[in-house]
């Protein structure tokens, strides 16, 4: 693992007047340097509100506890407001599901891009601009001085996000949060727009943590993966290494997949089983 | 080949008024036979699921013919006719069905349209088919899991005992560990019933797990007809279909490593 | 908990499995009524309605005078033990008027809200589900009764109808209905692109089976909240128009009417034109945290 950029220890939320009892996300560690981070899990698992608890952007009725939660060091557990708004797009940015709710509706794409590069650098209208182009060529946007002065309802989902993904990484931050970025496009834009933020971020150096629901994506997008049930991390694996899983869950959602190679019938359905919810996790190096 | 059920000629589809007229569909032409499951493939905007809408007659503004039985159907509203024969299951359960209506409601309607007899005990039977315990008649979908939803819109479409279903991403809106049971669940009662599908979807693997026969879609056309047998074995005549298989079959191996 | 299930209604509420449609529903309201009760101005409001309701039930048995009753030597005296919200300038207890006023109060805000929703509704599912030629002419009804302002319409039908309560609710009925059409038609709008509508399509039903069962189920929630907050301006309008001498006619205990009286005695004489006026501030307020409080309730988006 290259120097971590990010270390979470024993990550705790707490939702007040929750029923079930359980806490959303139970003890959660793990670190991230300049690599592609997976986090995968079902919906409730706690994936996404362990990636909002990494920016302070959890709801108020959370109660987010940790060990240690350092970004390159720094606490961000005591971190200010203001501190974490400086944080927050510079070092961590954020992409989330849906281009629509996170771009400004009445202003103009190319604008917000502009923006987003000013916040953050010290840096005239003009160089800003070419800047902005050059990015949304990056995302590989065809006509980018057209889609530059578009509005947000004009182009697409798939186009969309790839202008979040422009905005988010013309910042230069060092990790990016990438929140299901796909599960709101048609499933088969999903794989263009991962290929053009994976390009990005292998370009940049910047670490990615992507969390999904889709295994298979995260898969072939990120080199170690998390895998997260009921608010815990049961397995942390390399991406490469998928296919000696030893999670019983893990292995469980391996083999309910359909299989190009052999038709199996019918499939393995993943059976839950209660011990999971406190039974012993697996790390990527003990074993092996 | 025998007869088909269900037959698709020229079929074209554009969209979008005079100046920007986008051409989604062109001339997409194939056959089903009676039990067969047929599946289209292709990545976003190769017009996969516009060829679905059409057939089901959700969108009358094509040109080409769509035959039943060898019967052209009209291009305005299908006739009832068309609908006891040919039912539909959605994208995503938690669009398709009405946040409103409980789910006995849901199953009851098409028997009230159609006239069904026997309401209590078909509703009983079919939620148990799709396996839900009957007690699920009562509950509204906010009640229900993603699978369990999806469980209910196979069930609205079955209850007609239709011949015909057309799936348009039966299991992309949902998690992975629910995935195996929904594509369990069709297998199981494509069989049981001797029922006809036709597949839309842009996962290879599910594709090839549900259906004999495959057309790969790109802009608009069918570029190239597979058997699954033949996708399962890497043979594609295009270099699109390859690079298609590739990827798809570059994550089987990443799960098995050199399984080839 | 195990006994939970025994214990009659509310374990009949509580039950995890209904066993009939009945209690599918019930328990939905359940729900929703837990919901609104936790919403502490909301049921406030409504207290204060169901109240008002009550009163104006009994109010020949809570009115301490007969409304109508004159009294020369008594007129204009102040609140006292006697008359606590004082007499009008003929003598009329002020408080017995306020009473029978609510009856003519509700009459009005139900009987508008009653012809404003259903017709509201339907304009407006119809033009936004089917679209086209049918949309743009019953858009542009809509967009006349718009141009002007309501209370200027209402004062132009009822001219045209004569005074009198039942032209003041068709007036206002008539200036009312036009934003509702708009909302349903909105709302229509996206709920006919939805893959449940697709779905009722595809099971062969009729349009007229898909507007009434899917389209205006969808619409009503917003549709009720908005008549519910918009019956504090029928309550404030039904009052400027018996203000006007236009609505409820003398000696009719009409809120609004009974402000216009009191307002020659203001200087001397506060509480004749106050009391009244207080009774449509407090209906206002509680019909409009009521509605609020609903919104809350029905609309799921309004997290």
């Amino acid at each position: 693992m290259t120097e971590p950029l990010l270390e979470v220890e024993n990550l705790r939320i707490r939702f007040a007047g929750n029923r079930t009892g359980r806490d959303a996300v139970r003890g959660v560690s793990f670190r991230v340097g300049r690599e592609k981070l997976g986090i995968v899990g079902e919906s409730g698992s706690g994936k996404s509100q362990t990636g909002r608890a990494l920016l302070k952007l959890t709801p108020r009725s959370a109660q987010v506890t940790a060990t240690r939660m350092r970004f390159r060091g720094e606490d961000l557990l005591t971190a200010s407001e203001r501190r974490m708004r400086e944080i927050r797009g510079r070092s961590i940015s954020m992409i989330l599901q849906d281009p629509k709710f996170s771009l400004n509706p009445l202003m103009k794409v190319g604008e917000q891009i502009v923006e987003a590069y000013r916040v953050h650098h010290q840096a005239d209208q003009k160089t800003a601009r070419e800047r902005a182009l050059k990015m949304l060529e990056a995302v590989h946007i065809r006509d980018a001085e057209r889609v530059f002065s578009l509005l947000p309802h004009e182009v697409s989902g798939g186009m969309g996000q790839r202008i979040m993904i422009a905005m988010m990484l013309i910042p230069e931050p060092d990790i990016i949060i990438a929140d299901e970025p796909t599960s709101a496009l048609d499933v088969t834009v999903r794989r263009q727009v991962l290929c053009v933020l994976n390009e990005l971020v292998e370009a940049r150096d910047t670490g990615l943590i992507l969390i999904s629901h889709d295994l298979n994506l995260v898969a072939s997008f990120c080199d170690r993966i998390l895998v997260m049930y009921s608010g815990r991390v049961l397995e942390e694996i390399e991406a490469s290494n998928l296919r000696n899983a030893r999670h019983p869950y893990t292995r469980a959602l391996l083999d309910s997949l359909p299989r190009l190679d052999r038709h199996v019938d019918p499939l393995r359905v993943p059976q839950r089983d209660p011990s999971w919810l406190d039974g012993p996790v697996f790390g990527p190096e003990e074993g092996s | 080949m025998t007869q088909s059920l269900l037959e698709v000629t020229d079929l074209n589809v554009s969209f979008g008024e005079e100046d920007e007229r986008h051409h989604v569909v062109k001339d997409v032409g194939f056959h089903i036979g009676r039990g067969e499951c047929y599946g289209l493939i292709g990545e976003s905007g190769c017009g996969k699921t516009t060829v679905l809408r059409a057939i089901a007659g959700l969108n009358s503004d094509y040109d080409g013919s769509i035959l039943l039985d060898a019967q052209k159907q009209p291009k305005a509203r299908r006739g009832a006719g068309f609908l006891r024969r040919v039912q539909m299951v959605f994208q995503d359960p938690y669009a398709s069905l009405h946040p409103r209506k409980m789910v006995d409601k849901v199953l009851r309607e098409p028997l009230q349209i159609h006239g069904f007899d026997r309401q209590r005990q078909r509703i009983d039977e079919v939620l148990v088919q799709v396996g839900l315990d009957p007690s699920f008649r009562y509950r509204y979908p906010h009640e229900l899991s993603g699978g369990q939803r999806q469980r209910v819109v196979v069930a609205r479409a079955l209850i007609m005992e239709p011949e015909i279903l057309l799936l348009d991403e039966p299991t992309s809106a949902l998690d992975v560990s629910v995935q195996a049971e929904i594509l369990n669940l069709l297998t199981r009662v494509q069989r049981e019933r001797g029922l006809t599908y036709l597949l839309v979807s842009h996962d290879m693997a599910v594709i090839a797990h549900v259906c004999q026969r495959i057309g790969m879609m790109q802009h608009g056309r069918i570029i190239e007809e597979m058997t699954s047998e033949a996708v399962r074995n890497g043979q594609a005549q295009k270099q699109y279909t390859r690079e298609f298989l590739d990827a798809s079959a570059a994550f089987a191996a990443a799960l098995e490593g050199d399984a080839t | 908990m195990d006994d939970m299930h025994q214990h009659g209604f509310r374990g009949w509420l509580a039950a995890p499995v209904p066993a009939s449609a009945a209690q599918a529903r019930a328990q939905q309201i359940w729900l929703g009524c837990k919901r609104f009760a936790a919403n502490r101005s909301a049921l406030a409001g409504l207290v204060f309605l169901l109240l008002l309701v009550i009163v104006a039930w009994l109010a020949p048995l809570i009115a301490p005078y007969n409304p109508f009753q004159q009294s020369l030597s008594a007129r204009l005296t102040p609140p006292s033990a006697a008359h606590w919200f004082g007499t009008d300038e003929l003598g009329r207890d002020i408080l017995s008027r306020i009473i029978y006023g609510t009856r003519i109060t509700l009459y009005i805000a139900v009987l508008t809200a009653g012809i404003v929703a259903p017709v509201g509704l339907i304009v407006g599912t119809i033009a936004g589900y089917f679209g086209g030629w049918i949309d743009l002419v019953l858009m542009r009804i809509v967009d006349v009764f718009l141009a002007f302002p309501s209370l200027i319409l209402a004062l132009a039908f009822v001219t045209a109808l004569g005074p009198g309560i039942e032209n003041a609710v068709i007036a206002l009925s008539l200036a009312a209905w036009p934003p509702i059409a708009r909302l349903a038609r909105a709302e229509t709008l996206t709920i006919r692109k939805s893959d449940y509508v697709a779905a009722m399509r595809m099971q062969g039903a009729s349009h007229l089976r898909i507007i009434w069962s899917d389209v205006i189920p969808m619409c009503l929630p917003s549709v009720v909240v908005r008549v519910t907050l918009n019956m504090a301006i029928v309550i404030l309008t039904a009052a400027g128009l018996g203000f006007l001498g236009l609505g409820a006619q003398p000696p009719s205990p009409e809120w609004g009417a009974m402000l216009s009286t009191g307002r020659e005695f203001m200087m001397n004489a506060w509480w004749v034109a106050a009391m009244p006026g207080i009774a449509i501030l407090l209906t206002s307020l509680a019909v409009n945290l009521a509605g609020d409080g609903l919104r809350d309730v029905l609309d799921p988006r309004h997290d």
